[in-house]
């Protein structure tokens, strides 16, 4: 009896697995955080949704959400290999190795990490240059500030959240020398009770405009209630502080989910880094908030066109580390390589980098 | 009327053992009516959730590999509650052995050695021995609570290792990333089947659910646990030591979550990150109370409670079910099985207490 059940089993998952790989690509996501209604996981399940959209009946979709970065990321993406899946998007960057391990088990399935640096046959990645978002932020915050001084609430000191605070201290102070940025770290990627502690503390510090690597809309409704202004993050948060918005960071991966999908079907797929930002749509920014002038508005926009037609370098010489000495020459841009190893402040932020 | 609770004069020995069943028959009962809620078969979802991880070699390996650390620190705590000694910061204790042991790995990254594992494991214990004789010393010195400490130590713990994972520990060819560089094979245990991720701590779990029972059962120290649990007293006027047993319940559960820590980190996650564990020093307490503090217990509550992370996972894949539920379920047995604790020392009645009273 049970030996009949298990082989009807096995031919009914075969008959599966056929029929799927004649007509339908099988795509599915692991997400870190839950997918919520705001925030990063929550921007990478549009961007699933939008592949549902775009591919129809021809597709499928799933995804695993909250997945600890640890010892379960492995199993789950093995699990997800090997139900058939034709390509796997992991889109955290804790995920790098067990993506890199369960990729050598199934050489055929096709594997794409969000934000690492490990690649092989069948594991692409790509990352977004959100760098470039923070450009435009630190622009608006310069013409906006009163007081000169401007919170930035983070996360973990990675290279990408430094990379962050640098890039949108160096926008700052290229329109308003007299500025400087504090810097908190909450050590969390999510947690409301702390970014609006945080927050609480930057604007009792005389900041009165407040920006986050972190993901809870917190930051926002405190600087609402205190009457202060503020940015949005990965997803336009306006409906949680209507006034304090002055604009969010967007993160928008619809496009490239959709064009690698495609590839997949195609059979055009090939393991590639992609570093996509303002020009590819990959990065983009919410509509500007009331509180914005028309000349601001004006001139936020043209950074955000500078940078799109490759005039604009959001890290271009010449800048000055934290001591004053110059460590790019005017003319000269940091390289991709050392911005995604970046733990140096530049000029302008207080404080240290925790080590 | 309102119900009210009258306590039993004898509570059933049959339905100590019992409740734990009916608290997972009535989850799954519970569990059938929020699926149909959720518009998905209930049918599938139980099978999503507790068949289909356990129909392959594959999937009983992950269950023992996810049930590990659960049933190691589940008997660790089992022997601190049954005495009394609420040790709820396993999870500090699991993420200082996780750290001692890695750091050993580090320090013989690419040596060859067949005493780089038992070096690893040995500090692994010892550094979660250290950080429980924190607070076994602030409890029997001070008559400090040993659930704060306990709990507080766990930030701390946490926060010890993300600093050092964000400076000296470090992968240096990593960008900066905070993790550290991947162990190499001598510092990783060896798994038990190939093609599976089932390592030798499982059967390292095994024996210390034995090594427990005995203590437990067996020894002299066993016994000063019990009675000093079920009757602090009697252990008082017998002249058992409470610092003693403070002392003894806390090092051994620090040490075996340290083994924990050491066995994750050196099994299947094979290098330190700044997150070790996804809070099983936490669900742990749950093991323990489903496995009614016993080292047997723990073990089928071990592999109960990691079937239902496995099952949370198939079923958001097959069922696109969100992973709440996982978290539901797990609510669920647990409030079923202290409800049914309740109904097996308490029985309900109606009526006016008054005459119920008069008449007991």
């Amino acid at each position: 009896m049970l030996k009949k059940t298990l082989l009807s089993l096995i031919l009914a998952a075969g008959v599966a697995v056929a029929g799927n790989a004649a007509a339908v690509t099988k795509v599915a996501f692991v997400y870190v955080g839950p997918i919520g209604d705001h925030g990063y996981s929550y921007q990478h399940d549009q961007g699933r949704l939008a592949v549902e959209k775009e591919f129809g009946d021809k597709v499928k979709t799933s995804y695993v959400e909250s997945v600890p970065e640890g010892a379960d990321a492995e199993r789950v993406i093995r699990q997800l290999a090997a139900s058939g899946n034709d390509i796997i998007f992991t889109t955290s960057f804790g995920f790098m190795n067990p993506t890199l391990k369960v990729a050598k088990s199934f050489p055929k399935v096709k594997f794409e990490h969000a934000t690492g640096y490990k690649r092989a046959k069948n594991v692409s990645t790509y990352s977004a240059r959100f760098y470039e978002g923070r450009t435009v932020l630190g622009t608006i915050a310069g013409k906006m500030t009163k007081s000169n001084v401007v919170g930035y609430i983070a996360s973990f000191p990675i290279p990408e959240v430094i990379r962050g605070i640098d890039a949108f201290t160096l926008a700052l102070r290229k329109v308003n020398p007299q500025a400087i940025v504090k810097v908190v770290w909450v050590n969390s990627w999510f947690d409301p009770g702390k970014e609006g502690d945080a927050a609480k503390t930057l604007i009792d510090q005389g900041a009165d405009i407040i920006t986050q690597h972190t993901d809870s809309p917190a930051p926002l409704q405190v600087a609402e209630s205190r009457g202060v202004y503020g940015f949005g993050q990965a997803s336009d948060m306006k409906s949680y502080a209507p006034k304090a918005q002055l604009t969010a960071i967007v993160d928008d991966w619809n496009y490239y989910y959709i064009e690698r999908v495609k590839a997949v079907m195609d059979g055009t797929w090939k393991s590639t880094d992609s570093w996509y930002g303002l020009k590819q749509g990959m990065v983009e920014m919410a509509p500007y908030g009331d509180a914005v002038p028309a000349d601001v508005r004006k001139l936020a926009d043209e950074v955000k066109q500078s940078i799109i037609d490759g005039k604009l370098h959001p890290f271009q010489g010449p800048i000055k580390d934290q001591k004053g000495k110059l460590v790019v020459k005017a003319g000269e841009v940091v390289s991709d390589k050392e911005l995604l190893g970046l733990n140096w402040y530049v000029e302008g932020v207080e404080g240290s980098i925790p080590k | 009327m309102w119900p009210r609770l009258v306590k039993r004069q004898i509570p059933s020995r049959l339905m100590v053992y019992l409740s734990p069943v009916f608290a997972l028959l009535l989850s799954l009962l519970a569990g059938v009516v929020l699926f149909i809620i959720m518009r998905v078969s209930p049918l599938a979802a139980l099978h999503a959730f507790f068949i289909e991880p356990l129909s392959s070699i594959y999937g009983l390996a992950e269950l023992g590999v996810k049930a590990t650390p659960l049933i190691l620190i589940g008997v660790a705590l089992s022997l601190g509650f049954k005495a009394g000694v609420w040790n709820i910061g396993a999870e500090g204790q699991l993420t200082i052995g996780g750290l001692c042991g890695g750091m050993v790995a580090l320090y013989f990254y690419d040596q060859e050695g067949f005493y780089i594992i038992p070096l690893m494991l040995l500090a692994g214990v010892l550094g979660g021995i250290v950080w429980a004789a924190i607070v076994a010393f602030l409890r029997v010195r001070f008559n400090a609570n040993e659930i704060l400490t306990s709990l507080m130590l766990s930030y701390v713990a946490g926060l010890l290792l993300n600093v050092l994972m964000h400076g000296p520990l470090r992968d240096p060819d990593g960008f900066n990333f905070p993790e550290s560089r991947q162990f190499s094979d001598s510092a990783l245990l060896p798994t038990l089947f190939d093609g599976t991720r089932l390592h030798i701590g499982f059967l390292i779990a095994l024996l210390v659910v034995a090594l427990g029972w005995i203590i437990l059962s067996k020894t002299l120290m066993g016994y000063q646990i019990k009675v000093a649990g079920s009757a602090p007293a009697a252990a008082e006027h017998a002249g058992f030591s409470t610092s003693k047993i403070v002392w003894t319940t806390l090092l051994l559960g620090g040490g075996i979550a340290g083994l924990a820590g050491t066995i994750e980190v050196a099994g299947p996650i094979g290098q330190l990150l700044p997150n070790i564990s996804p809070g099983y020093g936490f669900t742990a307490i749950i093991v323990a109370y489903v496995g009614r503090l016993h080292p047997l217990g723990a073990l089928f509550a071990g592999l109960l409670l990691a079937l239902t992370y496995l099952g949370g996972e198939t079923a958001q894949i097959q069922l696109n079910l969100p992973v709440a539920v996982t978290g539901v379920f797990q609510g669920l047995l647990l409030f079923f099985l202290l409800a049914s604790d309740v109904l097996i020392h308490y029985r309900i009645r109606f009526g006016k207490p008054e005459l119920a009273v008069e008449k007991s």
